[in-house]
Parts: structure tokens; sequence; C-alpha cells
């Protein structure tokens, strides 16, 4: 049983599929990375587990920790441990940083704010009391977003591309964090078509127009993406193709 | 008398402020003046009118006033009519900055009507920050009208911050004009809510070659409350610039008007503006709620930072 189960994960937007009976479990305390071509699903299954706004709609069942979510507003599966990151942070004018990571409720595990922003190589004496406006560049928005739930105590982190718009340098403070999340048992989804960011996971997820093509070992999956997806006409796709998805059905390999 | 003093310096939080002999400050609850204080360049001369007083403040020329001039201005009474008539003349390349606290801790039916003329002479530097402290009931009315007149290379920079309390009832209403290469920057931040009325009238004229002048308005309606807010350039000379920006969150059964008018009227003249009005941005608040936060705590930490 994993700390998230996704059964037959269905949605449309103004009639378009996004997903499509996705069924696949996240297991816990593990990293694990979510790869597809652009337009494949991937934010809008990390939106739906979220609840975010105009992404709850969906058909199918999310657990987490045996509890049936698809009802819970967003506060509510945050407060049970879920939080998510955005490819492309929001910018909040006049809000300081400081304010910003502090209303992340610390846990027993989470940072400080100065700690947090420390662990992801910012000086919080430049930073605390800085806008988290569109002064900040999006990388440097991108990694107070991560400090701000560094400051958390979660049980899964989503997050949505987290090598982009991010120097080398800062990538690596990234992952670094990420370890630090792994190592305090927090489970972590990524979603990411970067090869770098996918060899980083233990477990590997693929999907294409909505459904779970593979998932399995990262080797595996990045193989197959790359090789198979890449440039991407959906041509593998199975069910496109009138076969099964390979590996569907939520079993751990 | 002393307690209610004592209540209005508390309420303005300038305890300490008014106790240096260093820093100027003028201190009036509702018709009388309770305190003041010149410092060396800084002429502060009170009257006593109908209701209210008249104060003239003139800085001199070349005087750089370095500690800011605390003016606090209040009702401590649950009803009244406090009206400042004043009129501030900074000469030539002179500097100040003052700090006004408009404070009605108790207000049920108070009335406070302020009308300014102010000189900011050539080179001259002034900073107006007007910070007001309401009761939670709402009953009062604030009339705050100005006339102020930059000259050439002056600088006059203002910030209206209504964010504690009730607003009530609230009429701002400024007319800056513009000489050659001065600057001016005025910003209005109120919060709403309840049955509060916000109407905002700023005019800024840049007159004169390279005079430069931005329009900044945040504004939070919640519950019912109702802001309209009327924003004015015009820019008549070459090398003028100007920028509106005006920006409203609306939640609940608020209402908001924004119009923002650019008027330019000559080729080298540039002016821009953008009004942003409408609910909390999606984005914003479910990053929020995604840290654990409740939608209308996420709402109040985002209005927070809009009008801090």
């Amino acid at each position: 049983m994993g700390i998230l189960e996704i059964r037959d994960l269905n949605l449309a937007i103004e009639g378009e599929t996004i997903l499509n009976g996705l069924t696949m479990d996240i297991w816990e305390g593990h990293v694990h990375a979510l790869v597809g071509p652009n337009g494949a699903g991937k934010s809008s299954l990390a939106f739906s587990i979220m609840g975010i706004s105009g992404y709850r709609n969906v058909e199918g069942e999310i657990h987490f920790k045996g509890e049936k979510i698809n009802e819970l507003s967003v506060a509510a599966r945050a407060q049970r441990g879920i939080t998510l990151a955005w490819q492309e942070p929001a910018r909040y004018e006049g809000l300081t940083v400081e304010k910003f990571i502090k209303a992340s409720p610390k846990g027993k595990d989470g940072l400080g704010v100065e700690e947090a922003l420390k662990a992801l190589g910012m000086d919080p004496g430049k930073y605390l009391d800085r806008k988290v406006d569109s002064s900040l560049s999006g990388g440097e928005r991108k990694k107070i977003e991560l400090a701000s739930i560094l400051a958390m105590d979660p049980s899964l982190v989503l997050l949505d591309e987290p090598d982009s718009g991010i120097d080398v340098a800062s990538l690596e403070r990234i992952f670094e964090a990420i370890d630090s999340l792994k190592e305090r048992g927090v489970t972590v989804l990524m979603i990411t078509h970067s090869e770098t960011v996918l060899n980083r996971a233990e477990h590997a997820f693929l999907i294409c127009c909505g459904s779970l093509i593979d998932k399995g070992k990262v080797d595996k999956i990045a193989r197959y993406f790359g090789e198979e997806c890449v440039p991407c006409d959906h041509k593998n796709h199975p069910q496109l193709n009138g076969e099964r998805a390979i590996g569907a059905g939520g079993e751990r390999e | 008398m002393k307690t209610d003093i004592d209540a209005l310096y508390k309420a303005a939080e300038i305890e300490e402020a008014i106790s240096d002999p260093r820093t100027a400050h003028l201190v009036i609850d509702k018709d009388q003046v309770a305190g003041a204080n010149e410092v060396e360049g800084l002429r502060v001369d009170p009257t006593p009118i109908e209701d209210g007083v008249e104060v003239a403040i003139t800085v001199e020329e070349g005087a750089v006033i370095e500690k800011p001039v605390h003016m606090c201005f209040g009702v401590t009474e649950l009803e009244g009519l406090q009206k400042i008539n004043l009129n501030l003349r900074l000469e030539p390349r002179s500097k100040v900055g003052i700090l006004a606290h408009c404070v009605f801790p108790q207000a049920r039916d108070v009335r406070h009507v302020m009308d300014a003329e102010i000189d900011i002479g050539q080179g001259a530097d002034y900073s107006y920050l007007e910070k007001h402290v309401h009761s939670p009931s709402g009953g009062i009315k604030v009339v705050s009208r100005a006339q102020v007149n930059l000259a050439e290379k002056a600088r006059f920079h203002t910030d209206f911050e209504l964010i504690k309390g009730r607003v009530g009832d609230l009429e701002i209403d400024y007319d800056t004009r513009c000489e050659r290469e001065s600057v001016m920057e005025m910003t209005a931040k109120v919060n709403g809510s309840g049955d509060d009325r916000i109407k905002i009238d700023e005019k800024g004229q840049l007159l004169g070659e390279g005079a430069r002048g931005v329009l900044n308005t945040r504004v939070a309606v919640r519950e019912r409350s109702k802001a309209q807010v009327n924003n004015e350039l015009i820019a008549t000379a070459a090398g003028a610039r100007g920028h509106v920006d005006c920006k409203e969150i609306i939640q609940d059964e608020g209402e908001a008007n924004a119009v923002p008018i650019v008027t330019v009227k000559h080729p080298e003249a540039h002016v821009t503006h953008e009004a942003a009005l409408g609910s909390v941005d999606e984005k914003q608040l479910d990053t929020l709620m995604a840290r654990g936060l409740e939608e209308e705590e996420a709402v109040d930490l985002i209005i927070e930072g809009l009008l801090s």
C-alpha cells in the first residue's frame, strides 16, 4: 500500500481529456519522478492531488494515508501533509520572504526561517526583508518556495519542474533539499522532463495523454522516455494503439 | 485631559518621539493644541479656529530637518468635529519628512477634515506619511484635501495609510502641480470592510519639462464596503513622464471602481497606466493554502502584503 493511491483517475477540462484512467501508487519515504512529454498531464495530476481549483472535478479516487481526499479543500489536504511547489511560483506584492516562509505552520521537523533559507544557499540577511514579487528572479522565488516547504512538516511533497529556471549551482542546492526531505522520511514526487532530475529519483512513472505508460526503475523509464517518446508523436502510446498500458495497476516494482 | 492625550500618544505609538527634545512635534486633540516642539530651521505656528486649528509650518531655506517631524491629530472622544487647515511651506533647498498620525480610537460619530496648501520650493524635498488608526466601529468620516505645488526640481513623496480599524467614510482629494524636473509620488493604501465608503481622487499635473509623477493606489474592499478611485495624470511638457498604478482586491460583497485618466499634450511626454481589480489571485491563494492556511487566513496575508 502506498502513502498515495490513485485509482482510475479521469479529468476533463472544457471537454478535453487531461487525465485518462490513471492508476498509480506513491511509496512512503521514497523519491519518485513523473516524466512525460509536454501536455502529458503531469502537472494536472499534481494539481489534482493537491486539490487546486480547476482540478478538483476528477472522477476516480485519490487516497492519502488510506483516506479518500477527493472532496477535501487544498488547506485540508495540506493539513494532512500534502504540499506542492509550482513550476512558476506565485508573486506576492508587499509580502516579505520572512512572512511568506513563516506562513507555513512549523512542524516538529520543520526548519526555522533562516535555516530553511540557508539550506537553499540563500543568505537570510539578504533575503528576509525582500518582497516575494517580481524583484526576485524566478529561480530565487523557486528556492524561497522550497524553503517554505522545508519549514513545514509535510508527508508528501509535489515538486513541479524543480529545475525549471534554475542555474546549475542552485539545482544542486535543490537536490540537497530534496535529500534532506527524504532523510526526514518525507515522500517526494518530482514532475520533470529532465534526465538530470529523473536520475535523482528512486522510482519513476511515465505518462502520456493522461494515462500511465510505464513505471518502475529509473533507468528503464529514462531509456523508454528518451528513445520512444522524443520527439513525441504518441505512436508508442499503448492505449492509442489498442493495447493495455504497460505496468498499469499500481503494483510495486 | 492628560489621560486622553496619553491615550492618543499610545494609540499613535509616538510616546518616544514626543519625549525627544530634538524631534519636532505637534499634537492636536480635537480643537486644542496639546503639545508642540520646534527644532532649528522649522517653525510651527498653530492658531485656534472654530472646531479646529490652523497650522502654518515653514521649513527655512536650506534647512534639513534630520529627524522626522511627528504630527498627531486625534479625537479621543466618541463624537466631534476636527478641522485642520494646514499651510506648509518648504523654502528652496530645504528638506523635511513628516509622520502624521491621525488617531480616532473610540470614534462613534467623528468628522476629521483636513485642508492643506503645500508649497515645495525650488530643489526642496518633502515626504509625508499619513497613518490612520480608527475605531473598530467605523463611526468616522475623514476628508483629506490637498493642493500641492512643486517648484523646479522639488520632490514630493506621500503615503496615505488607513489599514487599522474601520475606514468609515473616507474622501481623499489631492491635486499636485509639478514644475520643471520636479518629482512626485503619491500612494494610498486603504483596507475597507463592513459598510465603509472610500473615495480617492488624485490628480497629478506634470507641467514642466522633465517633470515626473506616479500615482499608486492599493485598496481592499471586503464585506459590503465600496471604493471609487479616480486617478488622473496630465502631462503637458517635453520629457514629462508619469505612471498610474491601481490595484484593488475585492472580497465578499465588496465593490470597487477605478477610473485611470491619462492625458498627454506634448509629443515628447509619456504616461502609462495599469489597473487590476478583482478577487485574490488563485495561484497566490492556492500556494498559501497548500502550506495549510485556511482560505480566510491566506486572503488576510495577501491583503496585508498588498497594503504593507
